[in-house]
């Protein structure tokens, strides 16, 4: 009799604990003096992309976007992200929910002409991933908001210290997820944070 | 019986240097190329389509040998075609590796990711240098 009931207890423990994937929770926030949470979105923005568009908040209304900042000119982490970046875009393909926006943080060198070449070269000619331009004071304080660190030095081998993230910004503009950029494992994993959002975002849509 | 010692000693160093070399050959070459090239042109030598050429099968690198070592240090601008691929992003030059650097370099590329080019000899590695000084 107890020999059942032992064999049966772990089966009903494991029946039990295996749900669904938590959803992700909301990363942009900060605490108030009272204590009190208050979740931030990204804040309003206005640069140009690689086809003389503005791109704004609006852009992206009702659809998640994974966001990260580079320069066309950057020889040390840059490449692996784009690479990185690259296989995402072209994994979701057929995903018309999600987006990909990369910033530069040399608006000197990157212009909208140098991005459209960029762009072109690595096979972006659809409005999917946007790369965009814009005021360098713009650019460097929305990477804060971001959680990437851009800070310009020049005892650096490159000019620009800046963080590799990717962010992942869900369609009211709360960051959700991010990852080490240059990581390909890591990346992966991001993927799977990727698709929770997309799973979380159909099913608000089917449930109204 | 004098024979033996040195056999003995003859035989250990080559067993330790056939350890040591069989899996990684090109050490110096493979530690260099990591930390002077692998950032743009990857570790598996495939670059980023479209913006930097690859290393592995390249047509560009079996075909210009003698080139190898100027393009390392000194960089290159303008269109380069690998690979049926037109590639135009200016590569800078790493100008602080020196000829047996350089040489180290060629040789890891040469023989890694399924490439199998002839062996670089760091004499033609010297005179190449030395003709393309700016």
């Amino acid at each position: 009799m107890y020999k059942w009931f032992l064999f049966l207890l772990p089966l009903l423990f494991v029946a039990t604990s295996c749900q669904e994937p938590a959803s992700l929770p909301v990363l942009s926030k900060e605490q108030t003096p009272e204590g009190e949470t208050v979740y931030k979105t990204i804040p309003d923005f206005k640069f140009v992309d690689q086809d003389s568009q503005f791109v704004t908040p609006g852009t992206f209304a009702g659809k998640a976007y994974v966001a990260d900042f580079f320069f066309t000119s950057c020889p040390t982490i840059c490449p692996i992200m784009a690479k990185n970046m690259l296989q995402l875009y072209e994994h979701y393909e057929n995903e018309d929910q999600l987006l990909f926006l990369s910033h530069t943080i040399d608006p000197l060198r990157d212009t909208v002409e140098h991005l459209k070449t960029y762009a072109q070269n690595l096979g972006v000619t659809d409005q999917r991933w946007r790369f965009v331009t814009g005021h360098k004071d713009s650019l460097y304080a929305i990477a804060d908001d971001y959680f990437n660190i851009v800070v310009e030095d020049a005892t650096l081998p490159d000019g620009f210290d800046h963080s590799g993230r990717f962010v992942l910004v869900d369609q009211d503009g709360y960051i959700r997820a991010y990852c080490n950029g240059t990581n390909k494992e890591a990346v992966t994993a991001f993927q799977k944070d990727i698709e929770n959002l997309l799973h979380e975002m159909e099913n608000a849509t089917t449930d109204q | 019986m004098r024979w033996k010692t040195p056999l003995l000693i003859s035989s250990l160093f080559s067993l330790v240097l056939w350890v040591s070399c069989r899996d990684d050959p090109y050490k110096q070459g493979r530690i260099l190329y990591q930390n002077f090239c692998a950032s743009c042109h990857m570790d598996d030598g495939t670059g980023l389509q479209g913006v930097i050429p690859p290393l592995a099968h390249a047509d560009y690198v079996a075909q210009n040998q003698g080139k190898l070592a100027c393009i390392i240090r000194y960089g290159m601008e303008g269109e380069v075609v690998v690979n049926d691929t037109i590639y135009n992003q200016e590569m800078a030059g790493i100008p602080q590796l020196t000829d047996f650097e350089i040489t180290n370099i060629i040789n890891y590329i040469n023989h890694s990711w399924g490439n199998d080019y002839n062996y670089m000899q760091y004499a033609d590695v010297k005179k190449a240098l030395e003709e393309c000084k700016p």
